[in-house]
């Protein structure tokens, strides 16, 4: 398969264009001729997908800019002015909710997928930590925007994340103050969440996935094997087991867009609400200093950690402990000690472990959408100390098992 | 600044001291709990009763900020001359928002509290509460208005629906709970009975209630019968567009081997 694009066949603005552009270069290095494994799976859709949301994300946030009035007094009049005044306005602040949802459905089956194959091994412990940079600025991402509608759970839910910053030791009330820019969650507050918002997360993550995207490139893509496809090339230098990712994989994921979009319409269209799991009906009212909506929680994809956070006592260990349940990801790929990547051929211990924490994550997941009661604190103390276990214990049980060699050559059966 | 602090800790000091006012207990299983309005928003013959149920009701009190006149006739079908005649209220143009002739102040120093606008009721409280709400007025005599309310209890509005829905009076027994070891006496709503009747029978008070519901739902979001017809269509390109992308993914991926 030739890497190189047909010459002979260039017009003469291709050949203007490509003297001042490297077009031709790119689309040969980067898509044609990037090779990637062909026993790639239906796991390997959500990066892609991951790139669309953030796509639609902008431009539904740009229509939506147009018509949001960042003002204590303005903010929650104009979300409604656009859900009911602007032509497709509706479309477009569902596109938007929801968007931020399905952001976080498929960055958790994306980062699941890397725990299954081990895509976070040697070498692409960068790749790894670059995707959990993104992670994070998606995280900060998602609450300031929760923060903008202005509705009541918007300001309470401001309230208690941002009075978590007050638990650090010495700094913390002054560095509460400084986040909200007065003594309490306020106008100024909802201006600076705006900015950050809209202009520099953005621009953060924007350049987060360039260097995901070029760390990708630099090492090649994992698959469920987890063996390195570079390892056998062929006559022409190429991967035997890999194909171009253009025509193959492009072709491949605009079924997968497909697919998803399917589902992603499917709520905008008929449960933009989700039953009050992606838009809380609290937030149908507007920011009330003078009434705490009932039960405070955050949005579905927080949930996990603010169970975490509400299953220890004191106030102060419960953020750390919250921060620490995000930080030991970042750690992944040298706890890992197993002598293969991929849990088809890691031992029952690995398989166990990776099972009881995706049954953490979700259960804790349910419990922070709860009220609190005894039993659910219980539970959250139980499964919080299954999720670190399964962190922790990783150096051990990944050593001691039992594992399967890994294949030479790739397993596709076409 | 301090304003607002103050106000938060006011908040605060209101939010734990009002639950010990209960009256009649909602007991955690009542049946009334589990009526539903079954209403439809595509069902536009219920949307306009509905309408004339609120601006004959209704819209003294309690506004729509969000929703213009003209909106709610074009989207339910009422011809311009009779919107006009029946919808506007006096001084009021089609395209202006429904507001409500009473002031915040007044509402404030006749109720207690001022009547709350309506527009997004069914979306932060949900259709289910706003029906139960209309159907869960009793006779209480120690209540400031001589009605109280299961779904809101200690309500500020009275009940304004009394002369169609006539005297409602609330039946309680008194049962024994045991909660943390100690035995409590509530007293548990049974069921409801009419003393007099008033101008509409309990079918007729059900349907009108139904029908403020459904417009009170439309109103909340006056485009999801559009959204859910819209999205058909759209759902059913996504799945030709889905399957022509795999047939053309299969033709791609036959020389990979």
């Amino acid at each position: 398969m030739g890497a190189v694009s047909d010459t002979a066949a260039k017009t003469g603005f291709r050949v203007w264009l490509n003297k001042r552009l490297p077009v031709d270069e790119f689309v040969d290095s980067q898509l044609i001729g990037y090779f990637a494994p062909k026993n790639l799976n239906i796991w390997y859709f959500f990066g892609a997908l991951a790139l669309l949301v953030f796509i639609i994300q902008i431009f539904s946030g740009i229509f939506l800019t147009m018509h949001y009035k960042p003002s204590e007094l303005e903010a929650f009049d104009s979300v409604e002015y656009i859900m009911r005044e602007v032509e497709f306005g509706w479309l477009i602040r569902y596109m938007h909710s929801t968007g931020a949802s399905f952001f976080f459905i498929v960055v958790y089956l994306h980062m699941f997928r890397a725990m299954i194959y081990g895509s976070y091994r040697a070498p692409r412990e960068l790749l790894w930590i670059l995707g959990m940079l993104l992670y994070l600025a998606l995280m900060a991402e998602a609450f300031l925007g929760y923060v903008l509608p202005w509705g009541n759970m918007s300001y309470w839910g401001a309230q208690v994340i941002v009075n978590l910053f007050g638990t650090i030791p010495v700094i913390g009330p002054g560095v509460v103050e400084w986040i909200r820019g007065d003594y309490g969650i306020a106008d100024s507050t909802l201006n600076r969440f705006f900015a950050l918002h809209v202009i520099a997360l953005p621009f953060a993550i924007a350049f987060l996935v360039l260097m995901h995207l070029v760390a990708l490139r630099q090492t090649g893509s994992n698959n469920p094997d987890g063996i390195e496809i570079k390892e056998k090339l062929g006559a022409n230098g190429n991967p035997i087991d890999g194909i171009p990712f253009h025509p193959y994989y492009t072709v491949k994921d605009t079924v997968g867009v497909g697919v998803f979009l399917v589902f992603f319409c499917g709520v905008i269209f008929f449960a933009p609400t989700v039953g009050g799991l992606f838009i809380e009906k609290p937030n149908f009212e507007p920011a009330n200093a003078l009434s705490t909506p009932e039960h405070i929680a955050p949005v579905w994809y927080f949930t996990a950690f603010f169970a975490m956070l509400r299953a220890v006592p004191d106030q102060q260990l419960g953020a750390l402990l919250t921060l620490l349940a995000i930080v030991v990801l970042f750690f992944l790929p040298w706890l890992d000690r197993s002598p293969v990547k991929s849990i088809r051929y890691k031992g029952i211990l690995s398989k166990i472990a990776l099972t009881l924490f995706v049954i953490a994550f979700v259960v804790l997941s349910y419990l922070g959408l709860q009220p609190v009661n005894d039993l659910y604190v219980i539970l959250a103390r139980i499964f919080t100390a299954v999720y670190f276990a399964f962190f922790l214990l990783m150096p051990w049980y990944t050593r001691i098992e039992q594992y399967k060699p890994a294949p030479e050559r790739v397993t596709y059966h076409a | 600044m301090r304003k607002s602090l103050i106000a938060a800790a006011l908040g605060l000091k209101l939010v734990f001291a009002s639950p010990a006012v209960f009256p009649a207990s909602t007991s955690p299983n009542a049946a009334w709990m589990e009526w539903k309005p079954g209403n439809d928003v595509g069902n536009i013959a219920s949307l306009q009763r509905g309408a004339a149920n609120f601006m004959g009701y209704c819209s003294g009190c309690h506004s729509l900020k969000y929703v213009r006149y003209s909106r709610v006739a074009g989207d339910i079908n009422i011809p311009e001359e009779q919107m006009e005649k029946l919808l506007l209220l006096p001084g009021t143009k089609k395209g202006d928002y429904i507001t409500a002739p009473m002031s915040k102040a007044d509402g404030e120093a006749w109720f207690g509290k001022a009547p709350p606008d309506l527009s997004l009721i069914t979306r932060s409280k949900g259709p289910d509460h706003v029906y139960q709400f209309l159907k869960t007025f009793y006779v209480d005599p120690k209540s400031v208005n001589g009605t109280n309310n299961l779904a809101l209890p200690n309500t500020a509005m009275p009940f304004v629906l009394s002369a169609l829905q006539g005297v409602q009076e609330a039946k309680f027994r008194t049962v024994e709970r045991a909660v943390d070891g100690e035995t409590l006496t509530e007293r548990q709503w049974d069921s409801f009975e009419l003393s007099s009747l008033g101008q509409l029978s309990p079918e007729e008070y059900d349907a009108f209630v139904r029908d403020t519901v459904n417009f009170l739902e439309y109103v909340g979001e006056p485009v999801k019968a559009k959204r859910e017809a819209l999205g058909i269509w759209v759902i059913l390109f996504l799945l030709v567009f889905t399957g022509l992308a795999y047939l053309l993914k299969q033709e791609f991926w036959r020389d990979v081997k």
